[in-house]
């Protein structure tokens, strides 16, 4: 069976151990977790959870009824089938000289990201972006030395239906 | 009104018509033993050990269908609950466990009997609470009963401080419960239930595969109607033993590992699996890949995630099994036509009964459980894990639902005794008769105390074969009679055991004396009596899939595992 990647939107209770009940979930029952982002939403009370995971069709279905089961999610959408759209931010520490850095502030320049941090030996760079262009910029940068590397985890969000 | 937290406590179980406790007591949860020191309408049921307390909750939630109550202290005490919630969890029965926490600034401090408690449950109850603040408790209890009771039931937990079960708030219990976030499917869809009652019209060769799951809903009644109206033989797993009377002529007996020929053939050739509040577990399917081949399968069950985990689901249905049954009746209230399949069924079960062999003047295991059945035919029976529950399962013939409570998704040793104390509580009314291994009667043997202080007339039957049989018998068939570990020869005297607890102690030696002792066991209402059977030491239960295989190749006796052993071993290599 295919292996399909899939992003779950999961709304929570904004309660004590909530996190840690659905990361049990995922260690306790052998699925995998590629990414987890999960923060409190314009409600208070609630937590938004969104949750890149793979597995085949038996698998994702086992995901989305066993997260169902836990009694503070609210909602879960698995938005890999709707139209919707993927940011994730990464931040990257890009070991340059001074005779390099024009060269990555182009590279900067072309993929839009943000020049954050400079100093004489390094330059910190904030890029935000879908899967593919957060690849390219990592190739692009790959060699001109990466010290580090730090990333938010994908969100996601549907699209508006027109009208 | 103005209250400390631990009254608060026990106000908000009263409002929940709780009548019994079964705790332990301990630094942690003081308080709340001195609230039920005086409490006039919840008596406290002290046990010995917390593992015992939570079984005698679990034993009484079985038994009633209400929801059962275990209160201990922080730390071991908790971690000694453990066990007990793990298998109530696994087997789906309302419990709620409470537990006292260390004050709420030492939380985290490794303080003196500590233990994240959430942290070590979180996997094993339904859900959790922990409470720091005494104003939470009646909406956390409120919550906890709910949430234990309804869609699939199971164990919640509430872990209480120390300091917010001394510290005082308003008592208000709140009328309704509504959880945005928990809101369980009862109803069955009516487009589901008209597919599969188009599917029961047309099978050929249907059969209904029901679970505990009805005995939990109440729908044995519904079920009944079911199967007599279509006239579809069934098959009961060990975990809904009673749900439908196995003196049925439509029964056939409990599927799976060590269940009846018929249903595990019936399964390879059936057309049509109605499976109802069952979950397709490993020890009924066998190898999955050969499981029931032929067949389309409908799947009526509460829980969502149990649909289609292991088995292919051609007409899922969630909901209530009482509320999709009743639907579903009034869909197929006509006699199947399939009697051709009938008469195969029915060759099968005249084929192939349980049986076994008598062997010299041992006492047969078998025989013991037969005479149990023919003396105790309408007892509560509370049975332990190994071959002696097998060999209840398939010797006593239950006809009632609640009336075989028993470890069966956890397979918890030592916990049938103190689930027998709870049943008693609950159901005084009913013989409460405990079918029990000399292994897993010395897990739990000091619940003994309580019994006898409190005069509960239990009938406890030790079929005792000096080993660790189960494992035994897998090391004879599987491991090449390396009896690593199960040796039990050096069992006390239960008997002289039993006496020194205060109980009524008989051993049993010869064929000749099991009726009388069984008889003279009926006689003793003061307090347990504790029957020590010396059986056969080396006696098998067949059949037997062995693990691994598909249900069609299961093992009927002793005489095709003679001839194929050698098969076996091959086979699992």
């Amino acid at each position: 069976m295919t292996q399909g990647r899939h992003i779950f939107s999961v709304l929570v209770e904004n309660k004590f151990g909530v996190l840690a009940r659905v990361a049990g979930l995922f260690s306790g029952r052998g699925f995998n977790i590629d990414s987890l982002s999960v923060s409190e939403t314009e409600d208070p009370n609630t937590s938004q959870m969104t949750i890149v995971t793979h597995g085949d069709e038996a698998i994702i279905e086992q995901i989305e009824k066993q997260l169902n089961r836990l009694i503070e999610v609210i909602r879960i959408k698995d938005i890999t089938k709707e139209n919707h759209v993927e940011r994730e931010m990464i931040l990257v520490k890009v070991a340059v000289d001074t005779a390099k850095r024009g060269e990555v502030l182009q590279i900067v320049d072309i993929f839009r990201a943000r020049t954050i941090d400079v100093a004489s030996e390094s330059l910190t760079i904030e890029i935000t972006g879908d899967e593919n262009k957060l690849r390219a910029v990592i190739d692009m940068l790959r060699p001109y030395g990466i010290r580090e590397l730090v990333r938010t985890g994908k969100v996601a969000i549907m699209r508006s239906t027109g009208k | 009104m103005l209250m400390r937290g631990a009254k608060l406590l026990i106000e908000s179980l009263k409002h929940e018509d709780v009548e019994y406790i079964f705790g332990v007591q301990g630094g942690a949860a003081m308080p709340l033993f001195d609230e039920l020191y005086d409490a006039e309408d919840i008596q406290l049921i002290p046990m010995r050990h917390e593992q015992g307390a939570a079984h005698a909750a679990d034993g009484y939630a079985r038994a009633t269908g209400k929801v059962g109550v275990t209160l201990a202290t922080s730390g071991p005490g908790a971690t000694n609950l453990v066990t007990g919630i793990a298998t109530a969890h696994m087997d789906s029965i309302p419990m709620v466990a409470i537990t006292g926490q260390v004050p709420t600034q030492l939380i985290g401090n490794d303080a003196f009997q500590e233990c994240d408690v959430l942290g070590v449950t979180r996997p094993i109850c339904k859900h959790s609470y922990l409470i720091k603040d005494s104003s939470e408790v009646p909406e956390v209890v409120a919550e906890a009963f709910h949430i234990a009771s309804t869609g699939r039931p199971g164990p919640v937990v509430i872990d209480f401080a120390k300091d917010a079960q001394f510290a005082e708030s308003e008592f208000y219990y709140p009328e309704q419960i509504e959880l945005r976030s928990y809101n369980p499917t009862t109803e069955g869809h009516p487009r589901q239930i008209a597919k599969a009652a188009e599917l029961i019209k047309n099978a050929k060769r249907p059969m209904i595969y029901a679970g505990g799951g009805v005995v939990l809903s109440e729908a044995s009644e519904e079920l009944r109607q079911l199967a007599t109206s279509t006239h579809i033989p069934i098959t009961v797993t060990l975990m809904g033993l009673g749900a439908f009377p196995e003196t049925h002529e439509l029964a056939m007996e409990m599927p799976g590992m060590h269940g009846s020929c018929c249903a595990n053939y019936a399964f390879t050739d059936a057309d049509l699996v109605v499976a109802i509040g069952a979950r397709f577990d490993d020890r009924v399917t066998g190898k999955l890949e050969v499981f029931s081949p032929k067949s389309k399968k409908i799947h009526i069950d509460i829980d969502p995630s149990c649909i289609g985990k292991n088995v292919w689901v051609d007409v899922p249905i969630v909901g209530d099994a009482k509320n999709v049954l009743r639907e579903l009746n009034k869909k197929v209230d006509r006699k199947t036509d399939i009697e051709p399949w009938l008469r195969q069924i029915n060759e099968w079960k005249a084929k192939y009964p349980f049986e076994y062999r008598q062997k010299g003047d041992q006492i047969m295991p078998q025989y013991v459980i037969e005479e149990i059945y023919n003396l105790y035919s309408d007892a509560m029976i509370t049975a332990d894990v190994g071959q002696h529950q097998m060999w209840a399962a398939q010797y006593f013939k239950f006809t009632e639902p609640r009336q075989w409570l028993n470890s069966g998704g956890l397979g918890t040793m030592g916990f049938s005794m103190p689930a027998m104390i709870g049943a008693q509580i609950g159901r005084p009314d009913k013989t409460q008769v405990n079918i029990n291994g000399d292994g897993s009667f010395i897990m739990t043997i000091q619940e003994l105390v309580p019994a006898v202080s409190m005069k509960l007339p239990l009938k406890i039957f030790i079929i005792n074969n000096m080993y660790l049989g189960m494992v035994r018998q897998w090391q004879e068939l599987f491991f090449n009679k390396r009896y690593a570990a199960v040796d039990y020869h050096d069992n006390p005297d239960f008997a002289k055991l039993a006496e020194a607890f205060g109980a009524t102690g008989i051993r049993v030696e010869k064929i000749e004396d099991v009726r009388p002792a069984l008889e003279q066991a009926k006689e003793i209402e003061d307090g347990p009596v504790v029957i020590d059977f010396i059986v056969a030491e080396e006696e098998n239960v067949y059949p037997i899939v062995p693990g691994g295989q598909g249900l069609g190749d299961l093992v009927r006796n002793e005489e095709d595992a003679r001839k194929g052993l050698s098969g076996w071993i091959r086979g699992l290599a």
